[in-house]
């Protein structure tokens, strides 16, 4: 073992891979992906249980219902720098709360009316119907969204924030380790 | 502290308590007390806003300021003590979940080309790029895109402010470019984004070379007029309210009756209070022929506020402000409610929506210059 931290531990290190991570978001898009608590997370559930393969560049945020899902989810999102965002939730009909999809179209219309005044490209924003058990469906929506997001290129907002998010203070237990081996030596 | 309780007068206060008397939000029930805020700061004391969170809950109307015997700047104490909070990280609760504010910072931001002139039609003369007047149109196609439930058209102002210049002679300049003021984000205490706003704006109107700013929001032309004022290098513009520029040059516009007979006028916060502009939205609406402006019970300085000048502070105390003040103009018998912000508007709407009192309190409601517009020859 050398004295040498590894470079998940040393904050500089990994601030210039985070950097580097923002300069080619171009090729690793950063996507959040709203999922109802009923079908679209259990869609992404299945996809991920029968191993369909997928592109890993979004993260997924469950609400109980996509009619939860109003315009500042969103836009905030956008806010911080979010390359995509995917809002999905239950096929008509399907809703666990009959007419919370319903509410989500509303809140969509206006979310993506905004967006466009703000000049976003509408290519960034997506509403996708996936049930429980569409998880080859789910992994094929991840993809072309992924694709598409991905031939746009980083998002306007995306330059700052990116790299103060990723630097995250080191845990105690690492700390702690460290110190032993300064001790040591 | 010191030099926050110098600058804002603090210190000359003397405990006579008018503030909290006057006090919309006191007055139906709210916890604020700007008198309480006042003494802590004089104490040399930071409000706690975790613990004390009516620092938010200041509509930041100024009918405290009004009333204050010994001049104190409440509304520039508040300012300044959520410039703090905000700097401690400690946000208010926004209402709609802060999406109006995710969408100022986007726009501080900046990056994009917006698409904010889709209302513009053929009809109206424009300039994209240069002119001798600027017309600094607000946001209000946001506003109507957010809102659409409320079945209203806040553009409509603005392009009923298109249509006066135009009559009036003048080809404004309306440029796409065009960003929020800002003055949202600087009463909440967001000043870093502010100030980019404020330099892409002027920078904006500068480049512009226009020699007057002509805006149909209260908000905007309080910004404009207050708060830009060390962002301009050299020639400063000379900013007007819309209603400002009417009174002004009324001798020169052709109005004829419009079927209106009886309105009353809701004064903004930011235009009266802030501005002391009273009387020129007054006499632009008695130049309508045929048209009889009938106050409200309290109107001019004592006009009640929307209640949510900042879209900072919504909950019950404002719903009350707002149909308390809503009752006030059905009072008067007036047709119609003018006022002369795009905010009051949404504000009165949405209020007039409770189920409770719709009946009530509905009335018609529209802008200074739609009411103009409408009259013009």
């Amino acid at each position: 073992m050398t004295d040498t931290p590894s470079p998940r531990s040393n904050p500089k290190k990994r601030k210039i891979a985070a950097t580097a991570r923002a300069a080619k978001a171009a090729l690793d898009p950063r996507i959040v992906v709203f999922a109802c608590n009923w079908c679209s997370y259990a869609g992404a559930d299945t996809a991920g249980v029968s191993r369909i393969q997928h592109q890993p560049h979004f993260r997924m945020i469950r609400v109980m219902c996509s009619g939860r899902i109003q315009p500042a989810f969103v836009l905030r999102a956008f806010e911080k720098g979010a390359d995509g965002v995917l809002v999905s939730g239950c096929h008509f009909g399907d809703c666990h709360y009959i007419f919370g999809n319903e509410r989500a179209v509303e809140q969509f219309e206006k979310t993506m009316n905004v967006v466009k005044l703000l000049g976003i490209d509408e290519g960034r924003l997506r509403l996708e119907w996936i049930s429980a058990a569409e998880g080859a469906r789910f992994a094929e929506v991840i993809n072309e969204f992924t694709d598409q997001v991905r031939a746009l290129g980083p998002s306007p907002f995306a330059i700052s924030d990116a790299i103060e998010e990723i630097e995250i203070p080191e845990t105690e237990t690492e700390a702690g380790t460290e110190t032993g081996k300064g001790m040591e030596a | 502290m010191q030099q926050l309780a110098r600058d804002t007068n603090a210190w000359a206060c003397y405990d006579c308590g008018k503030c909290t008397a006057t006090c919309p939000v006191a007055r139906v029930g709210g916890a604020l007390s700007p008198r309480r805020h006042v003494l802590t700061a004089n104490l040399g004391e930071g409000i706690e806003p975790s613990r004390d969170d009516t620092l938010f809950s200041c509509l930041t109307c100024s009918l405290c300021e009004t009333r204050c015997p010994a001049e104190v700047s409440y509304t520039g104490l508040v300012q300044r003590l959520r410039e703090a909070a905000f700097d401690a990280k400690i946000e208010p609760e926004c209402p709609h979940g802060g999406a109006l504010q995710s969408v100022m910072r986007m726009m501080a931001k900046g990056g994009t080309q917006q698409n904010r002139l889709g209302w513009l039609s053929d009809e109206l003369k424009t300039d994209a790029k240069e002119g001798e007047v600027f017309l600094w149109t607000g946001c209000t196609v946001y506003y109507d895109a957010f809102f659409p439930e409320f079945g209203m058209k806040t553009v409509e102002g603005t392009r009923a402010t298109v249509r006066i210049l135009n009559h009036l002679g003048i080809t404004p300049v309306v440029s796409p470019e065009e960003r929020c003021c800002g003055h949202d984000l600087l009463w909440n205490g967001d000043r870093a984004s502010f100030e980019a706003l404020a330099r892409h704006n002027v920078e904006l109107v500068r480049s512009s070379g226009a020699w007057m700013v002509v805006t149909p929001c209260a908000e905007c032309a309080r910004t404009w007029k207050m708060d830009y004022e060390p962002f301009f290098d050299g020639r400063v513009p000379q900013v007007v309210h819309l209603s400002e520029l009417l009174a002004e040059r009324l001798g020169d516009l052709r109005l004829q009756a419009n079927g209106t007979s009886r309105v009353t006028f809701q004064d903004p916060c930011r235009l009266g209070r802030h501005l002391g502009v009273y009387d020129a939205p007054r006499q632009a609406l008695a130049a309508v022929p045929g048209l009889e402006l009938e106050e409200m019970r309290s109107s001019r300085h004592r006009a009640a506020c929307c209640a949510g000048g900042t879209w900072g502070n919504c909950d019950r105390f404002a719903k009350r402000i707002q149909i308390d003040r809503l009752r006030e103009a059905r009072a008067t018998g007036a047709e119609v409610l003018v006022t002369a912000c795009p905010k009051c508007q949404i504000h009165f709407r949405c209020a007039m929506k409770d189920p409770n009192f719709e009946s009530e309190v509905s009335i018609e409601m529209r802008d200074v210059a739609e009411v103009v517009a409408s009259a013009l020859a």
